[in-house]
Parts: structure tokens; sequence; C-alpha cells
């Protein structure tokens, strides 16, 4: 009797061990496909830009090692003309360009987007949250050309008659862009100042401040990083934007004088000439170069954004 | 239930990754026939010694890539084209004439569309291309109708385009401010009107446009402004300036007595072959030339009564 019970345990225990064995088998044949391709998506990811970035270094480059273009002059120089005798290949307006009308959007969108959050959510959360926000995330999806169609339609007339000038400007494309950069700011700071705890708001209540002194001294002060944050992600924007840009600032190739002066941005330069010059030509590396140095930009913009997001940890 | 779902998830990741790789492989497929005709120009298939007129011929697509200022007419023709001879498929797309001369020299396009010859181009081995000049288009100064001059010398054209004449009074004109309306540095429509409208001088910086339609649109709106544009993008918002007395038109065009036009080149990699060749054909054929190229605003090249080279001798025919 027990030789049989024996048996029957025995024979149960191996059948459970062979089910478990093959269950196992399954789960590991599972997990292995599973993270095989993750593993593979993370790989392309990252093959990709790692190409990506070769690609446009070697190419952006070449001005310097094959064409023989001297980096300070390319940088500091400011008459661009590749096709001329000798080739001159001055970025610097297009550089100063670029910074210009970024920082030109965002003075002008970094305050209204900020307080449009403020506004959505220590002020009026309710219709906020209901219906400005919606319409904010709808704007975010807009086509940059529709902001720069727009711009060229509307904004450049209108600064043409308003201060007796051409009207492409500086001006017109730090506003078309700061438009375009302000549902990104405001989004991002509505997130931000959302995530301030409730506790904060009240013990400063508590303790006698006025709700506007509670809003900025308190609720501001610590949603500065998220805020910084999602100003860098607007200029982030603003800085690689091609389209709208130059649709409205004129692309003149000279150091502006003003705000209402025609200028050119490094994306701009970019895609007016990319159709008509060759490959492999010093004109065309030199498109590469500008490039290379929007890529260059946009690390640093994220560079920031992660310093940002540390210190926000910390807090 | 579990683990079917699972699977089933598991199977439609890899086949998304799959679909992926699969795009991807396939997108320089066609290329690869487009690039067999321009890589054995020197041995023309026997099939199309025979070829004549045949209504029916197949093979490899061709692509016309380049010039957006020919874009249209090339488009236009290829349209026809296609409608008589059924299975030929041709593939026109922009990028511009730098675009088009160097993807032609590559082989990765049958046809490079040019506004310029490819030996302007540094960078180009023109020695390895055929040119086939298929249309003619002059290009005018283009003013707002407000600016009361109708005439200006080449002098004054040259003085204004290179910022020395600011007003336009100095012309002639009302106290206006001149702006100049450009185009990149390097574009072909630039450097044809630089070359015969200015005799090569370095016009100044102005702002710049990169397509005709912009041009236009700044210039018919902005008070005092002066472009260039091809006859084909004259309506009745801007207004085209006779130079030295000389009006743009076809007739003066054909003489050469109004210098500033250009051809339109449509390049292949060696001689062209099959299909492509057909094509060629079709476009310097009476009917096109006679209708579809007038009607979108070029000139016959069958009309000119002079010939121009690369580096812009004038012979007579």
């Amino acid at each position: 009797m027990n030789h049989r019970i024996e048996g029957v345990g025995t024979n149960r225990q191996s059948l459970i061990a062979r089910k478990m064995l093959t269950y196992n088998k399954r789960q590991f044949t599972e997990n292995m496909t599973g993270r095989t391709i993750a593993m593979v998506c993370a790989a392309l990811l990252v093959i990709v830009v790692l190409s990506i970035t070769y690609f446009i270094a070697s190419k952006g480059l070449s001005t310097f090692f094959v064409d023989g273009v001297s980096i300070s002059e390319f940088l500091t120089q400011v008459k661009w003309d590749p096709e001329g005798e000798p080739a001159l290949y001055g970025v610097f307006p297009f550089i100063l360009g670029s910074f210009l009308v970024t920082a030109l959007a965002a003075l002008i969108a970094a305050p209204l987007g900020i307080g449009a959050a403020i506004f959505m959510t220590e002020i009026f959360p309710g219709f906020g949250k209901k219906v400005l926000k919606p319409v904010i995330e709808l704007l975010v999806g807009i086509p940059s050309v529709v902001y720069g169609y727009v711009g060229l339609t509307l904004l450049v007339p209108f600064i043409r008659e308003q201060f007796d000038v051409l009207g492409f400007s500086l001006l017109a494309g730090g506003l078309v862009l700061a438009l375009m950069i302000l549902p990104t700011i405001t989004s991002v700071a509505t997130d931000a100042i959302e995530a301030v705890p409730q506790d904060l708001r009240n013990a400063s209540l508590a303790l006698g401040a006025t709700r506007w002194q509670t809003i900025w001294n308190v609720v501001l002060h610590s949603s500065l990083p998220g805020c910084l944050t999602a100003v860098v992600l607007g200029m982030a924007r603003a800085f690689g934007e091609a389209l709208a840009v130059q649709m409205v600032i004129g692309n003149t190739t000279k150091l502006p004088g003003s705000l209402l002066d025609p200028i050119s941005t490094l994306t701009s330069g970019i895609t007016l000439n990319m159709g008509n010059t060759i490959q492999g030509t010093p004109y065309n590396n030199a498109l590469w170069s500008m490039a290379l140095l929007l890529l260059l930009m946009s690390f640093v913009f994220i560079m920031i954004l992660r310093f940002l997001g540390r210190k926000r940890l910390v807090k | 239930m579990k683990k079917l779902s699972k699977m089933l998830m598991a199977l439609t990741f890899v086949g998304a990754l799959l679909a992926g790789c699969g795009s991807n492989n396939a997108a320089p497929a066609p290329q690869q026939p487009a690039q067999q005709p321009a890589q054995q120009p020197a041995t023309p298939a026997p099939e199309q010694n025979n070829s004549g007129s045949t209504t029916t011929t197949s093979g490899e697509p061709i692509t016309a890539v380049g010039s957006t200022a020919l874009q249209p007419l090339v488009e236009q023709t290829a349209k026809d084209f296609m409608a008589k001879n059924q299975g030929v498929q041709i593939q026109v797309q922009g990028g511009g004439s730098g675009t088009g001369l160097s993807q032609v020299a590559s082989g990765a396009a049958t046809i490079g569309n040019s506004d310029i010859f490819a030996e302007e181009k540094k960078g180009i081995p023109a020695n390895e291309l055929v040119d086939h000049r298929v249309a003619v288009v002059g290009m005018a100064a283009a003013v707002s109708p407000k600016v009361k001059v109708d005439n200006l010398t080449k002098q004054q054209l040259i003085d204004i385009f290179t910022g020395k004449i600011t007003n336009w009074k100095d012309v002639g004109g009302d106290d206006m401010k001149i702006t100049l309306v450009n185009r990149p540095k390097s574009s072909g429509t630039r450097a044809t009107f630089s070359k015969f409208a200015l005799d090569g001088k370095e016009e100044a910086e102005g702002i710049t446009e990169d397509s005709s339609g912009t041009v236009r649109k700044i210039i018919a709106e902005t008070p005092g402004a002066i472009g260039y544009l091809a006859l084909s993008y004259f309506n009745d918002s801007v207004k085209a300036l006779k130079l030295d007395d000389v009006e743009a038109n076809a007739e003066n065009i054909a003489s050469n007595k109004y210098p500033v036009w250009a051809y339109e080149h449509m390049y292949t990699k060696g001689e062209p072959t099959g299909n492509a060749k057909a094509f060629l054909e079709f476009i310097l054929s009476e009917e096109v030339q006679k209708k579809t190229i007038t009607e979108l605003g070029f000139l016959p090249i069958t009309d000119m009564k002079v010939e121009r080279d690369a580096e812009g001798k004038v012979t007579q025919k």
C-alpha cells in the first residue's frame, strides 16, 4: 500500500515537475521573444540616431577638413558668398538671426504662456481644464506652414503699414514663432504648476499670505524648474523651425540694425539653398555645416533640459 | 487565452518590424530600374531600333527630377505621353536644378531637369551628360504696377540691383524707396538674370525668396519692390519692365534682341534609350512645342533664331 501511494506520489511529483518544466520553457521562450523584440527596437533607434549624427558630422566637418575653410572664419565672418570668387563662408548672420529670433519669441511667449498656465491652474481651474487646455493642445497640432502663411498674409502687411518699413523682419519672425511655441510653453508649465503640492499653498495661505503672494512666492517659485523646462522646450522648437520663419523674415544675409530689419536664420539658409546646390561641392558642405550647428544647438537644449529636470528632482 | 493574446501581440510586433524592414528594402527598389538605362548608354538595346511609333511600349519607369520652373511643363507632357503610350510610367519630381543635375549624374534619375547648363554648376561631370534643350524661358525685371517706370536701361538696372540707386525718383519715377527681392545665391533664375541682365555684377543684399509665387506676391504687395520673374509668372499684379526699350516677348527673345532668357534643359546620362528617348522626342515634337509649351508660358525651342552655348556666346542659327 505504501508502495502504491509512493508510486502515485512520485508520479504526481514528476508530472508537476514536468509540467513546470514545460511551462518554464514556454515562459522562457516568450520572455526571450519579448526581450529580443524590445532590444531590436532599442538597437534600431540607437543605430538611427548614431548614423544620422555621424552622417551630418561627416558632411558638415568636410567644409573645414576637405574644403579648407577655417572654423573661426566660418563662425564669425559676416560675408556669405559661396558662389563668389573667392568663395566666402561667413555664417555669422545666420547664427545671429537664429538666436535673435528664438530669444525674441521666448521673450514674448514665456510670460504669456506661464501667465496662461497660472490662470488655468490657480485662478480659474474649472474653465481652464475643461475648455482652455484642450484648445491649447489643439494649437500644438497646427502645422508650422499655416503659422507662416498667416504671418505672411496678416502680420507682414500689418508691420509694413504700422512702421512704414518692409514688413519682413526679425519682429515678424519673433511674433510668428512666439505664437507657435506658446501652446508648448503653456501646456508644459501647466503640468509643472499642477504638480506643486496643495499643502504648500495651504501652508502659505495659513500664514496669512494673500492669494497673489501665494502664487508668486510659493507656487511659481517651487515650479520654477518646470516652467524653465517649458521655456527651453519652446526655444528648442523655435530654434529648429524653418518654414514658418522663412516665410516672414525676408532672408537677407546681413546683420540686422533693428527689430524691423529682415534677417536670415540657419534653417532658412539651408532650405533656400539645398535644392540648388550639388552634393559634394563646398557650397553644399557649408549647408551641412550649418545643419551640424543646428544639431549641436539641439544637443545643448537637451542638456539644459536634463539639467533642469535633475534640479527638480532634488527639490 | 492570455498566452494566446500575448502570442498575438508578439506576432503583431514582429509583423510591424518586418513591415518596417520591408518598406526600407523596397524604398530604393524603384531607383534600380532607373539606373539601368543610365549605366549602359553606349549599348542601345536592340528593341528600340525597330520602335518608330509603337503605342504599347513597356519597360523601366522614367524618373524626371529637378527644376521647379520646368516641372509643370514636364508634368503636363508626361501626362499626355502616358495617355498615348499605354504602360509607360513617368514620374516627375521637383527639388531644384542642382538636385536634378546631381541625381542624373549619379544615375538615380533618368532625366535631370535644369534651368542652367550643367557646365555652370561646379561638381557636375558635364561631359557625361547629354543636353536636351526643350524650351526657352524669358525673364524680366518685375515691379508693382504702382511704380510709374516702364523702362530701364541696362545701366540703371545694374545700379538698382547693386544698390547704387535706392530711390525710384532717380530713374524717373515717384519718390519711393526701392526694395530688392532676390533669389538664393544658388538659384538658376538668379544666375541667368545676373548673367544677362546685370552683366554678372554682384547683387546687393535684399529680401530672398525661393519660389516664384512668393516673389510675385511680395513684389505685388510691397510698394517700390523690384525683383525678377520668368515670363510665365507675370499676371495683373506685377508689371514687366522693358530693358533698353525692348519688351520681353517671344519675338524679341527668339531673335535675342531681348537677351535675358535661358534654355530649359533635360539632361540624360549618356544618350537616352527606350522610353526616355521617345519621351524627349515627344517633347520636341511640333505638337508639344506649338501647344503645351506656349500655353504654359514657355517659348518653343524650335522658334529660336539664335543659339547660345554654356559660355553665353550667341550664334545665328
